[in-house]
C-alpha cells in the first residue's frame, strides 16, 4: 500500500478518533466510533487479514456499536451542555496523554522492530483467510479458545441478570 | 510502491490509544468513557494484525480476535450495569455517581 | 493496471444496473400484484397521451416524480443531520451487499480470465452479512433522530427484530458453508454445477431444506415486509420509524424496501438455487446426461446464465410480494419468540445435524 493512502487513512481515522472524544452528543460520539471501526477494518484489508476485517465489521461495528446506541436511545441521553470536564482536568489529562505519546513515539519510531522480510515480504496467499486462522486457533489456541466460550457464557447470564427487572 | 513500514502502524495505534486515554480521562458521561475503552481495544487491535503482518505469523490476528470476543462480553456486562446503575440514580454523570467516595 | 480498473468498474456498473431497475420494477409488481390478489385494479390514474401501461407509468414515472418534487420536511428539534444520515446509512449496505453475489462463471477474453462477480472476495459470504448487520443502524437513527416517540418506537422494534433474525440467518449460512466448505459464494456457485447420481444437480436446497427455509424467514424479517412489518406497522405506527420522512428521504427508505428484497431473493438463488447455474450446462456447452453433447459459444453460455440468474432472483421476488400479500402481520411478542425459541435452536440442531453428517462422510 502505499504512504500517501495510508496517510490518507490515517488522518481519517485520528479525525473520527476525536469525534468519539470530544462530540458533545453521546449519539455523535457513538456514529464516530462506528466510523472509526469501519476505518479500522479498511487498514485490516490492507494488512492481509481478510476475515479479521469482517468480524470487525460483524461484531464490533454491527452488534456491539449497535448494542451501545440502544442503550444511549434507552436511557434518552440528549446533548450535554458541559460535556468535557473543567479546564485543570483537561489541561492534566492532555499533559499526560502527551508525555505518554512522546514516550511511546520515542521507542516505536526505532528502526528494526520485527524480525525477517518485514512489510516488504510477501506472504503466502492463505495468510490471513479463514482456513490458516482456523488452523491456528484450534491447534495452539484451543484452550483460549474453550474458554472464552465460557466467558462468553457468564458475560450472557450476567447481563440478562443485572439488567433484568427485579420485582420489589 | 514503497511499502508502509511497521513503525507508521505502531505509531497510528499509539496515537489512537492516547486520544481514547485523554476521552476516558476527560469525559463525565459514563457511556463516553465506555467508548473511549472501546477505541483503545482497537488501537491495540490494529498492533496486534500490523505486527502480524510484519512477523509473517497468525498469531497476531488469532488474538485480535480473542480481543474482540471479550470486547463483545465485557461491552454487554458493562452496559447491562450502566442501565441497572441508571435506574437507581437516574444519571450516567460519573461526577454524581460517588457513594462509594469517603 | 488501468484495463482491470475498467473491468472492476464495469462489473459494478452491471451490478447496479441489475438492482436499481429490479428495486424499481418490484414498486409496479408490488402494487399491480397486490390489486390483482385483492380483487382490484390498482393504480392506472396517471397517463401520457392515454398510455397507462398496466400502471407502469403511474408506478415508474409519476411516482418518483411526486417523491421528488415534494418539500422536505424536518420537524422542529431534531439533530439535522442525524435526520438527513438515516436514510443514506439505511439504503447504502443494501446497495453495496450485491457486490459479493456472482452473476455469471468467467469470461474468458484473450488471455484474460474475467471472473463475473462485481468483488472476488474469499470471504464473500461474510461480507453479505456484514452488510445487512449494518443496515441496523439506518433504523435505529431514523427512530432516534425524529423526535417522535412513535418514531422512536418504531426503530427500536425494529432494531431488536433485525438482531434477533439475523441470528437465524448467520446459523443457517454457516450451515451452508459447512456444506460447501468455502466462504467464498463464487465457489459455492460452482460447487453446485456437479451432478448427483449422474442427473441430479447439486443444488443447495437439495443439501439443507431446513437450511432454505430458516434463511427465506430471517431474510423476509430482516428486511421488515410483511408479515414482520411490525416496525413499519402501516395501520398502527402511521409510517413506524421513517413517519417524520417526506420527499426523496421518504424514496430512499421505499427503496431499501425493495432492494432488500433483492438482495434476499440473490442471496436464496446463490446460496440453495444454484445461483447462474443451468442444470447440465458447462462451459462450452450443454453436457446432457445421456451422453448428448450441444456445443455453444462463450458468448452464449454467459448470457444463458445471466439470464437464468436474473429469472431466479425475480422468481424469489415474487415470492417475496405473494407472502407479503397473504399473511397478517405478526404481533412484536410472536416476532420475538418466533426467532428465539423457534429459529435460532431450530438452526442449531441443522448446524449440529450437518456438522455429523459432514465428518461422516468424510472420516
Amino acid at each position: 500500500m502505499s504512504p500517501v493512502l495510508f496517510g490518507i487513512l490515517a488522518a481519517l481515522l485520528i479525525a473520527s478518533a476525536l469525534g468519539v472524544v470530544l462530540s458533545a452528543s453521546p449519539i455523535r460520539s457513538a456514529l464516530s466510533l462506528v466510523l472509526t471501526l469501519f476505518f479500522i477494518a479498511v487498514q485490516f484489508l490492507f494488512l492481509d487479514a481478510q476475515l479479521v476485517a469482517a468480524l470487525q465489521v460483524v461484531v464490533y461495528a454491527g452488534a456491539i456499536m449497535v448494542l451501545f446506541l440502544f442503550v444511549i436511545m434507552l436511557l434518552n441521553l440528549q446533548e450535554e451542555p458541559q460535556a468535557i470536564a473543567r479546564l485543570g482536568q483537561r489541561a492534566a489529562a492532555v499533559f499526560l496523554g502527551s508525555l505518554f505519546l512522546l514516550a511511546a513515539v520515542h521507542f516505536l519510531a526505532k528502526p528494526g522492530i520485527g524480525a525477517g522480510t518485514g512489510m516488504a515480504g510477501a506472504v503466502p496467499a492463505t495468510f490471513g483467510s479463514t482456513e490458516l486462522l482456523a488452523e491456528t486457533l484450534f491447534t495452539r489456541f484451543l484452550f483460549a479458545f474453550e474458554i472464552t466460550s465460557v466467558l462468553l457464557l457468564v458475560a450472557v447470564i450476567g447481563a440478562v441478570v443485572l439488567a433484568k427487572k427485579t420485582l420489589t | 510502491m514503497t511499502v508502509v513500514p511497521i513503525n507508521w502502524y505502531l505509531i497510528l495505534g499509539a496515537v489512537l490509544f492516547t486520544i481514547g486515554v485523554i476521552g476516558v480521562l476527560v469525559r463525565r458521561n459514563v457511556i463516553v468513557i465506555f467508548m473511549s475503552i472501546e477505541l483503545m481495544l482497537n488501537a491495540v487491535n490494529l498492533v496486534f494484525v500490523a505486527l502480524s503482518r510484519q512477523l509473517h505469523v497468525m498469531d497476531g490476528q488469532v488474538v485480535v480476535f480473542f480481543v474482540m470476543t471479550v470486547a463483545a462480553a465485557e461491552a454487554a456486562v458493562g452496559l447491562a450495569i450502566i442501565i441497572s446503575t441508571f435506574r437507581n440514580r437516574e444519571t450516567v454523570n460519573a461526577d454524581e455517581l460517588n457513594l462509594l467516595r469517603w | 493496471m488501468v484495463i482491470d480498473l475498467l473491468i472492476a468498474v464495469i462489473k459494478a456498473l452491471i451490478v447496479i444496473g441489475m438492482v436499481l431497475p429490479l428495486a424499481g420494477i418490484l414498486g409496479w409488481v408490488e402494487r399491480k400484484g397486490s390489486a390483482l390478489i385483492q380483487d382490484r385494479i390498482g393504480a392506472n390514474r396517471a397517463s401520457i397521451f392515454g398510455f397507462a401501461g398496466a400502471g407502469l407509468v403511474n408506478t415508474l414515472m409519476a411516482d418518483p416524480l411526486k417523491f421528488l418534487t415534494k418539500e422536505d420536511v424536518i420537524p422542529a428539534g431534531v439533530d439535522r443531520l442525524l435526520h438527513t444520515l438515516a436514510p443514506c446509512v439505511n439504503l447504502f449496505p443494501a446497495i453495496v451487499a450485491f457486490a459479493a453475489i456472482p452473476f455469471g462463471d468467467v469470461y474468458e477474453v484473450g488471455d484474460r480470465v474475467i471472473n463475473l462477480q462485481a468483488v472476488g472476495l474469499n470471504v464473500g459470504i461474510l461480507y453479505v452479512l456484514a452488510m445487512l448487520s449494518l443496515g441496523v443502524y439506518g433504523v435505529v437513527l431514523a427512530g432516534w433522530a425524529s423526535n417522535n416517540r412513535f418514531s422512536l418506537l418504531g426503530g427500536i422494534r425494529g432494531s431488536a427484530q433485525m438482531i434477533s433474525y439475523e441470528l437465524g440467518m448467520g446459523l443457517a449460512i454457516v450451515a451452508m458453508v459447512m456444506t460447501f466448505g468455502t466462504l467464498d459464494l463464487q465457489e459455492m456457485v460452482r460447487a453446485q454445477g456437479h451432478l448427483i447420481l449422474g442427473w441430479i444437480p447439486a443444488w443447495g436446497i437439495l443439501y439443507q431444506p431446513v437450511a432454505f427455509l430458516l434463511f427465506l424467514t430471517a431474510g423476509i424479517a430482516e428486511s421488515k415486509r410483511v408479515p414482520f412489518d411490525l416496525p413499519e406497522g402501516e395501520s398502527e405506527l402511521v409510517a413506524g420509524f421513517f413517519t417524520e420522512y417526506s420527499g426523496i428521504k421518504y424514496l430512499m427508505f421505499f427503496m431499501t424496501d425493495f432492494v432488500d428484497v433483492a438482495v434476499v431473493a440473490g442471496l436464496v438463488t446463490t446460496l440453495f438455487f444454484g445461483g447462474w447455474q443451468i442444470p447440465y450446462l458447462m462451459r462450452d456447452g450443454f453436457h446432457l446426461p445421456w451422453g448428448a453433447v450441444v456445443a455453444l459459444p462463450q458468448i452464449v453460455v454467459v448470457l444463458l446464465r445471466l439470464v437464468a440468474f436474473m429469472v431466479k432472483v425475480i422468481f424469489f421476488c415474487w415470492v417475496q410480494v405473494l407472502i407479503r400479500w397473504s399473511l397478517p402481520r405478526f404481533r412484536y411478542d410472536q416476532v420475538m419468540r418466533l426467532g428465539w425459541k423457534g429459529l435460532l435452536p431450530i438452526a442449531l440442531l441443522n448446524v449440529l445435524a450437518t456438522a455429523v453428517v459432514v465428518l461422516a462422510l468424510q472420516g
